[in-house]
């Protein structure tokens, strides 16, 4: 496994030096990569898979374990540093999800390919709400199937020792969970989102602006505190979502409305006047 | 001057591969100049006409579109030579799958993208296995999964070959080509070069223009289906 990977800084769109000259990344590590669109973020990470391009537009260069990694020559079956996740993929394979995750786990060379997709599946069950059978076809998984499909096969079966999690705020899998079982795996895991919660469940984060690094921020104690208020408040929204779909009507009987709206309003950014009634036939 | 020979299956971005590689090649100075074989139509040249390169476009028209680029392979080089070009895309039409256009000295890319699916590379056939470069696009919309399979299955197809992932929108994997680009050798000319794989007879009445079905007005060289009779 790699211990950790360091990015040394380049040049921003406007040819100036990079704030941030170095970051490091260690296995075990979530780094969160934010900043508005178009700021950098995916020049940042394509830069790290063109791991082995000394010329990047950027001029930022990647360690491997402290060294400088050159192109190989030899290595025609160059495997991947970086396995990615993101909102975009789909399964196109028209296969069982039994058949597929051997068919991976061969390719990979791993022993025992049964046992290992065994386990796969568990951690999908684990991370999505609807569980998946190895009977499966893969193209008739829902999204959120197919996000902690993908997860479970990057953590186990691929051996990319960074993985890329790219804008899966809304893929309907538990996301802390996530970053926990590639954690667990010892994975480098970098996180590209615009979610609160996303940012705050990473250790640290870069902010990227006018396409360089700009300013590395390192989670508080005070954050993570926030972090736990906005877990709690997804759980709720959550739950909310599971009563509406299963067809219940919510609200009744909770005398606690006020509490709750005031609850959401703790970091100022709540609903200050209480919002317009609205009235019917209007 | 680099002949660099562009195939691929149909709709694999091997013209948007080509696009966002010239524009790094032409931030080095270079003259690069590219040639689009098609079938009946293409629009494929007003892309790379919007880079301000001189281009050329050659319809096969009735005839086989591989075939047709091998009968003009002097002509396309003497038109790059007249431009004075450092580098020549000769881009052709990608279809049949059963001709490769890969000539000896000339640096042959075969595009493939990961859409196509896990069998695909089997049955890409010369195209692929007789490439110095494999490039892999759409990437970024399969899983993880199944672009370590797919690459796998090309692997076993062509080992010699470098294979690079490239993304046709962003053009993230352009230096990388480019790289290869520059480090192929020149070639001198392409007067008595050698295809690495034959390009097969295919001479019957059909290619001639007729159009009726049935035994009587089949001539030339036919082949016929076999039902499990032989083996």
């Amino acid at each position: 496994m790699l211990d950790k990977i360091t990015i040394l800084g380049g040049r921003d769109k406007g040819g100036r030096r990079e704030k941030i000259s170095r970051l490091e990344i260690a296995a075990g590590d979530v780094l969160a990569v934010v900043g508005p669109t178009g700021s950098g973020k995916t020049q940042l990470i394509s830069d790290i898979e063109q791991y082995d391009e000394k010329e990047t537009l950027t001029g930022r260069s990647v360690l491997i374990a402290n060294q400088l990694v050159g192109r190989n020559e030899n290595k025609k079956s160059r495997r991947y540093l970086v396995a990615q996740v993101s909102q975009n993929m789909n399964f196109v394979i028209d296969m069982s999800v039994a058949e597929f995750l051997l068919m991976h786990a061969r390719v990979r060379g791993i022993e025992d390919p049964e046992r290992i997709i065994e386990k796969v599946l568990a951690i999908t069950n684990h991370l999505s709400g609807e569980p998946v059978a190895f009977s499966t076809n893969l193209t008739q998984l829902s999204g959120g199937q197919s996000r902690a499909l993908m997860v479970a096969d990057v953590a186990i079966i691929s051996n990319a020792p960074v993985v890329l999690i790219d804008e899966i705020e809304n893929a309907g899998i538990d996301r802390l969970q996530a970053l926990e079982i590639l954690r667990g795996q010892g994975k480098i895991v970098l996180v590209v989102s615009h979610d609160p919660t996303l940012m705050l469940m990473a250790g640290k984060r870069v902010i990227m602006k006018n396409g360089g690094m700009e300013k590395i921020c390192c989670t508080t104690a005070k954050e993570k505190r926030i972090l736990a208020d906005l877990v709690k408040i997804e759980k709720r929204v959550a739950g909310l979502r599971e009563q509406l779909r299963r067809g219940d009507s919510i609200g009744h009987g909770d005398n606690n409305v006020e509490d709750r709206e005031r609850e959401v309003g703790l970091y100022g950014q709540g609903v200050s006047a209480p919002a317009p009634e609205y009235q019917q036939g209007d | 001057m680099r002949f660099v020979i562009v195939a691929g299956t149909p709709s694999s971005g091997k013209t948007s591969v080509m696009v966002h590689t010239i524009r790094h090649l032409l931030k080095n100075n270079l003259v690069v100049t590219a040639c689009k074989i098609d079938c009946l139509q293409t629009s494929d040249d007003a892309r790379y006409r919007r880079l301000g390169i001189p281009v050329a476009v050659g319809l096969s028209d009735y005839i086989c579109p591989d075939h047709f680029y091998v009968a003009n392979l002097e002509e396309i080089e003497a038109w790059a030579r007249e431009k004075q070009a450092d580098v020549l895309v000769l881009e052709t039409a990608g279809l049949c799958h059963r001709c490769a256009p890969a000539v000896y000295g000339c640096l042959s890319i075969c595009v493939i993208d990961n859409l196509v699916g896990v069998d695909t590379p089997r049955k890409v056939g010369p195209m692929l296995s007789s490439a110095d470069i494999v490039v892999i696009t759409k990437g970024d919309i399969v899983s993880q999964a199944e672009r370590e399979v797919f690459r796998y299955q090309v692997e076993l197809e062509n080992k010699q070959a470098r294979i690079l992932d490239f993304n046709g929108l962003t053009g993230q994997g352009a230096l990388a080509l480019k790289k290869e680009i520059l480090n192929s050798p020149a070639l001198a000319g392409i007067s008595g070069r050698e295809l690495r794989n034959p390009m097969p007879a295919a001479s019957c009445s059909y290619c001639a223009g007729e159009t009726i079905v049935g035994k009587d007005y089949q001539m030339g060289i036919v082949k016929k289906v076999d039902f499990g009779r032989g083996n």
